[in-house]
């Protein structure tokens, strides 16, 4: 399958190594991977700051870029809600309605792509250590993706998935929020962080890299070993090593 | 710094408060969760509630003609308000008119809204909240914290230290000797009460009846006992008839407090329509930026909450810090977007919609299903935004309207320290090598 990948600009700029696990796994998976390098934001950060007409433009710019890919994927489920959910709340011009509702179908996260489009959840990924999985506040309650990133997880050799009772509550990001707010994101990112390193797995992972940062940033400041990596780079670990 | 900001600065240093909220709300969701799986399809009970909440929006009008037929044909009386103030002087010009003095009140967040409480102190009329939370924040003279937990953020300490001080009785910690020194305080005043003050759940289109849910029997009491009574209450909580209150029972009391049902849910009419001594049974019906909201296609959702306080349980952040740090009367992330319609426009809250992570949590646990972050969105993008503010975002969409742009801005935001302004933290984790874009057109030249 010809896909092409919609690289988040956080992702793209912070954790670019995410980007080429997503890339490494879809093409050991077979597919043809394709980045069309004139991709920048989604617009979702000035959406969220209530800046609807400059995102608005952003999202045309998206829609433009994408508009003629057989699928789309990408390793985020904020940024992926944003384009399937949200677009539609900017008032598109016309000529860019009817392009959205066609593409918005075929944008899809990549836990979810694996699971519910290819129907995959062994990807033949090995990563010899405990895990446990943050899920992402988007990605759960925006897209409904809850179980997909979890069997994916299950498949992976020598995996240990350690689940606890610290339930799905936010990391405390929210983009703008944790500018405003900082104490305040600051205080509920440790205590989220805290929850997670109770379970004493040595990787948090989960679908968005802007939450994982978030809690890497918690668990250094609470003192805790634990390290955050994208689920991306844990499926497309093959010899036990993260890209 | 704002207001807003100092609040929030002052709850995260205080030990106590945090551990009394943050275990109060756990507690409550447990609860709800709880009571909420033994509901048999609770998605099909969530959406039958709410489409009843909507009916009662759209039909508005017919349903409040319906209900003033019946209501004083069984001897009550209906006022309508537009305003605070408005709402305010009906209630105390019914006091002045009874020549009453002292009275008893129940629970009520629309009477919080409109200020009664400093309304009938100023002219020297005694309202004694009788709802424990309530008598315990009326004592420290503070605004409630929560909507069905008033007193959520005191700690039993706390509350025995205040009884002490302002009850002057002996220091007790143990919460049923605080509730038995509160009953013994407020029985004398129910008997002596002269008028009673209450809220309203609902009140049913089609028989009159006044709908009140509570656990203390204060609401009760206080209706029945005195013989003026006064239902203040929103003019959105109209049902278009009794039986529709079961399936909005069946989902508001394990929302609020994890209960299947509360002690008491009282079902009112008034007692006579002759002068014979009966009881003067009024309902006040409070508009107060309601009826524009009705009208305002995108926000309208709002109005059919029920109050049942689930979304601040469930809030990150109020869990974190409480209900005062909101600085308006109605806190968590239905306050956030209530507090912006109500009230005159002078005061709107524009800083409160950016108070959420946007993590959806309220709008699952919502028992009428509203979409508290898209209300949450949309308040943001009519808000004023700082010069500052505006300058970024203009910034922001300039420099995403080019990859190259994009690609320098990364650069220089790594040098800098400071990526996505100052949103995200690079030291660290960030990965500090070249970008996927750039990599990727490397690779391909």
């Amino acid at each position: 399958m010809r896909i092409s990948l919609f690289i988040p600009c956080l992702v793209d700029q912070a954790a670019p190594k995410t980007a080429w696990a997503t890339v490494r796994l879809l093409e050991r998976l077979g597919h043809d991977v394709h980045y069309n390098t004139n991709q920048t934001c989604c617009g979702q950060a000035l959406f969220n700051a209530g800046f609807r007409d400059e995102a608005r433009r952003l999202a045309e710019r998206f829609i433009r870029v994408f508009r003629d890919a057989e699928v789309v994927v990408s390793p985020s489920g904020s940024c992926v809600s944003m384009v399937t959910r949200h677009y539609g709340e900017l008032a598109l011009s016309s000529e860019y309605v009817r392009d959205w509702e066609h593409l918005k179908t075929r944008v899809s996260e990549l836990c979810a792509f694996l699971v519910d489009k290819l129907n995959i959840t062994d990807v033949g990924a090995r990563f010899p250590h405990s895990v446990s999985y943050h899920a992402s506040c988007h990605l759960l309650r925006d897209l409904g993706v809850k179980d997909q990133p979890l069997r994916l997880l299950k498949n992976v050799e020598n995996l240990e998935l350690i689940d606890g009772d610290w339930g799905d509550e936010c990391c405390g990001f929210g983009g703008v929020f944790r500018a405003k707010f900082s104490d305040l994101s600051f205080s509920i990112a440790d205590r989220r962080a805290a929850e997670l390193a109770n379970g004493g797995a040595e990787f948090i992972t989960g679908a968005d890299d802007s939450c994982l940062i978030n809690l890497q940033e918690a668990f250094r400041r609470i003192g805790a070993s634990q390290r955050t990596v994208h689920i991306a780079r844990i499926l497309a670990a093959e010899n036990g090593e993260l890209l | 710094m704002s207001l807003i900001k100092r609040e929030i600065h002052k709850a995260l240093n205080n030990t106590q408060l945090r551990e009394a909220v943050l275990s109060s709300c756990r507690r409550s969701v447990e609860k709800r969760n709880l009571t909420s799986s033994e509901i048999d399809d609770y998605e099909a009970a969530r959406q039958r509630a709410k489409s009843i909440r909507q009916r009662s929006i759209d039909e508005l009008e017919s349903l409040h003609a319906d209900f003033r037929k019946v209501f004083e044909a069984a001897g009550g009386q209906l006022h309508y308000a537009l305003t605070a103030d408005a709402a305010c002087r009906i209630v105390v010009d019914l006091i002045r008119k009874a020549g009453a003095k002292r009275g008893v009140k129940a629970k009520s967040m629309v009477t919080e809204e409109i200020g009664l409480g400093k309304a009938l102190t100023h002219i020297g009329i005694d309202a004694i909240e009788s709802d424990l939370g309530e008598f315990i924040v009326q004592l420290a003279g503070e605004p409630p914290s929560h909507i069905t937990a008033p007193a959520l953020h005191r700690s039993k300490e706390s509350i025995g230290r205040l009884f002490a001080e302002k009850l002057g009785v002996s220091y007790t910690d143990d919460p049923v000797e605080l509730t038995g020194i509160a009953r013994r305080v407020l029985r004398e005043r129910f008997v002596k009460a002269e008028f009673g003050i209450s809220g309203a759940n609902f009140i049913a289109a089609d028989t009159g009846h006044v709908v009140v849910v509570e656990n203390e029997g204060n609401g009760r009491l206080g209706a029945a006992l005195p013989p003026l009574f006064i239902a203040v209450t929103g003019i959105e909580k109209v049902i278009p008839s009794l039986h529709d209150l079961p399936p909005l029972l069946r989902l508001l009391p394990s929302s609020a407090t994890g209960q299947r049902i509360t002690s008491y849910v009282n079902l009112m009419l008034p007692t006579g329509r002759e002068d014979n001594g009966s009881q003067e049974f009024h309902v006040v019906l409070v508009d107060n930026g309601r009826q524009r909201t009705i009208e305002d296609p995108l926000m309208r959702e709002m109005l059919l909450c029920i109050r049942c306080g689930a979304c601040l349980n469930i809030c990150p952040i109020y869990r974190s810090v409480g209900g005062h740090v909101y600085r308006s009367v109605y806190p968590g992330p239905m306050g956030a977007v209530l507090s912006n319609l109500l009230g005159s426009r002078s005061e709107m809250h524009m800083e409160l919609p950016f108070l959420s992570t946007l993590c959806g949590a309220c709008r699952d646990v919502c028992p009428v299903d509203i979409d508290l972050p898209r209300l949450l969105l949309e308040l943001r993008a009519r808000a004023s935004k700082p010069v500052a503010e505006r300058m970024a975002a203009a910034g922001w969409l300039w420099t995403m309207s080019s990859p190259a742009r994009l690609e320098m801005a990364g650069r220089i935001a790594k040098t800098t320290g400071r990526l996505f302004s100052g949103v995200l933290p690079t030291g660290g984790f960030v990965e500090s090598g070249m970008s996927f874009h750039h990599q990727a057109e490397k690779q391909r030249r």
